[in-house]
């Protein structure tokens, strides 16, 4: 401080302030400093747009004129909608068709699976690729597969084993069904994955200690790898069923002609909020749509915190 | 040893299904890319191995521009959303794993909070921010609701969490300053972590659908995912330009999957049994 400094009197001020503030002071502002962004990111992009949403979801808005509120004419009205409990069949049909069918074959691979050494790697490698597709992509190549003859491979299949040729996408009936096919194809490598880590995770010594036992294979896999394995299972279930009540990308594109059909009976929630949206512009009636989808949600997130404490 | 080579048999039947399993699930993946390189007289024929193979559906579906364009427009968001997760949730990851302020069970909760909060809740809700501000149609748009992930955030400051004081403190003595110590010590020393967050936020804004369908209205601004969802509309009955396009979108995350295999399937464990 001997030379003269431009201004000293800011200077001197400084160093007094740095002074004064203690190591652990400087490091909580170190740690806001750090925090600023991202507090202002969560805040704007994610906490005020749900609010908004809420809000929304109370008002008749469709863009075009200034939003009024409507109490709860948008749930009311959503409560009286046929195509409302259509879609919501549709989506509980996709999420209890799809998630207990995902996870038995998932888990079947992965305990065969972890018993493999044999080309282990390659193995997990064939059942992990699917994972990482683009579904957008992959829709297609499966829509391909459920055309009619003469372009469909599985019906060309069926025709050559004297089988009858099935309508797949274009009924009705089948139509869900054939969706969830590349929904489950393409979200079983996680889950394989993640089930081989639950595996792992199993100390050897209970394995050795019930064989000593001579417990049987079946009686292993019952009474010691399931039990064991519940928080993987907890864990897989409540992401899966997350998956398939937000199911879109696949629904959307093995009928990009008619998104959720033939005749609305493969529309599932999140298709029907998309259409209210940004085809309708009844923004909303589409926000009590995206609503009900988060309180369904929530109350699955909640039944797995309850799950996850119960003691095994 | 009588009980090893009585398993045996059952070993292979198992070996064999599995393997016949593993085939079933690539087969769609195989056959999107033999067709892809059929021309047009072949397609309806089945033969997983084309009989005149040929790179012309990929000549022609490059030389048509717009699909050159949403590859790019694609690779350029997936890489910015990764680089900004790196960064972001690293930092907001350290800082809730190794500082103690006031605040800081009440930030740590409110970024978990998001977790239960849908995309699909908030894509109204962005889609009005997006056009109020002018977003729309723009890069900044798509890429702009994925900066930061609740998720990426507890990944990393579990690992940050497994850091031992002693390096940072040590690193401290030396006058380095926090934002130093964050970057040139701490992230060094989660760099698997740090690879699965950008594994994940690479693949998920590569295969990314429902927001940049909202948000891009104009062709040019398309990203790959949404462009092959018009682009199949138009051609309709071109499945092999089709299978061409899906091909494409497909071949960049295999190909890092197969140069980082390892390094991935740790990756999805990791994340699976900490996240």
């Amino acid at each position: 401080m001997h030379e003269a400094p431009a201004t000293p009197g800011t200077e001197r001020r400084a160093g007094r302030l740095s002074d004064r503030l203690t190591l652990s002071a400087k490091r909580v502002l170190w740690a806001w400093l750090f925090l600023a962004v991202p507090v202002v990111f969560y805040g704007a992009i994610r906490f005020w747009p749900t609010a908004e949403a809420f809000w929304i979801s109370f008002t008749d808005w469709n863009l075009l004129r200034p939003a009024q509120f409507v109490g709860l004419d948008n749930y009311r009205r959503l409560l009286a909608d046929p195509l409302f409990w259509k879609v919501f069949a549709n989506t509980f049909l996709y999420l209890i068709l799809g998630t207990p069918v995902s996870l038995v074959l998932s888990f079947a691979i992965a305990y065969h699976l972890d018993r493999v050494r044999f080309l282990h790697g390659f193995l997990r490698a064939l059942y992990f690729l699917p994972f990482l597709t683009t579904a957008v992509a992959m829709a297609w190549v499966w829509r391909y597969f459920f055309q009619p003859v003469p372009i469909g491979p599985i019906n060309n299949l069926l025709a050559s084993l004297g089988l009858p040729a099935q309508p797949f996408l274009r009924s009705t009936l089948q139509a869900l069904p054939t969706i969830l096919v590349p929904a489950v194809w393409a979200g079983m490598g996680f889950q394989i994955i993640i089930f081989l880590a639950g595996l792992r995770a199993i100390p050897t010594s209970y394995y050795e200690a019930a064989r000593i036992d001579g417990l049987s294979e079946r009686a292993i896999l019952w009474r010691i790898t399931l039990p064991l394995l519940k928080p993987t299972l907890v864990f897989l279930v409540v992401f899966a069923s997350i998956g398939f009540l937000r199911i879109f990308d696949y629904v959307y594109n093995m009928n990009t002609n008619d998104p959720g059909g033939p005749l609305d009976s493969t529309k599932p929630l999140v298709i029907m909020i998309y259409q209210t949206a940004f085809k309708s512009y009844d923004v909303g009636y589409a926000s009590a749509q995206t609503v009900v989808l988060f309180l369904i949600l929530l109350a699955i997130s909640l039944l797995q915190l309850r799950l996850m404490r119960q003691p095994t | 040893m009588t009980a090893l080579s009585k398993a045996r048999p059952g070993r292979v039947v198992a070996w064999t299904l599995l393997f016949l399993g593993g085939i079933v699930m690539v087969t769609p993946i195989l056959f999107m890319f033999s067709t892809s390189l059929k021309d047009s007289s072949q397609v309806f024929d089945l033969r997983l191995v084309p009989a005149e193979p040929t790179l012309d559906n990929y000549r022609t579906i490059l030389e048509d521009g717009r699909f050159l364009r949403w590859f790019l427009n694609s690779l350029f968001i997936a890489v910015l959303a990764t680089v900004s997760n790196v960064f972001f949730d690293g930092l907001v990851g350290y800082t809730l794993a190794k500082f103690r302020f006031p605040g800081r069970r009440l930030v740590f909760l409110a970024i978990l909070s998001t977790l239960m909060i849908p995309t699909e809740m908030l894509v109204i809700p962005w889609y009005l921010m997006a056009s109020r501000f002018g977003w729309l149609d723009s890069y900044w748009g798509i890429v702009f609701p994925g900066l930061m992930t609740a998720f990426g955030t507890f990944l990393m400051r579990q690992f940050f969490e497994t850091v031992p004081d002693d390096f940072l403190e040590a690193a401290r003595i030396d006058g380095l300053n926090e934002f130093t110590i964050w970057w040139k010590v701490a992230m060094p020393l989660v760099t698997p972590a740090l690879s699965a967050l950008a594994i994940f936020t690479f693949l998920g804004n590569w295969t990314a659908f429902i927001w940049p369908l909202i948000v891009s209205t104009r062709a040019e601004m398309f990203t790959l995912p949404v462009g092959l969802s018009s682009f199949s509309v138009e051609q309709s009955v071109a499945w092999e330009m089709i299978m061409t396009g899906a091909a494409i979108a497909t071949l960049p995350t295999l190909l890092v999957f197969l140069v980082l295999q390892r390094f991935i399937v740790r990756g999805v464990m990791l994340a699976g049994l900490k996240g």
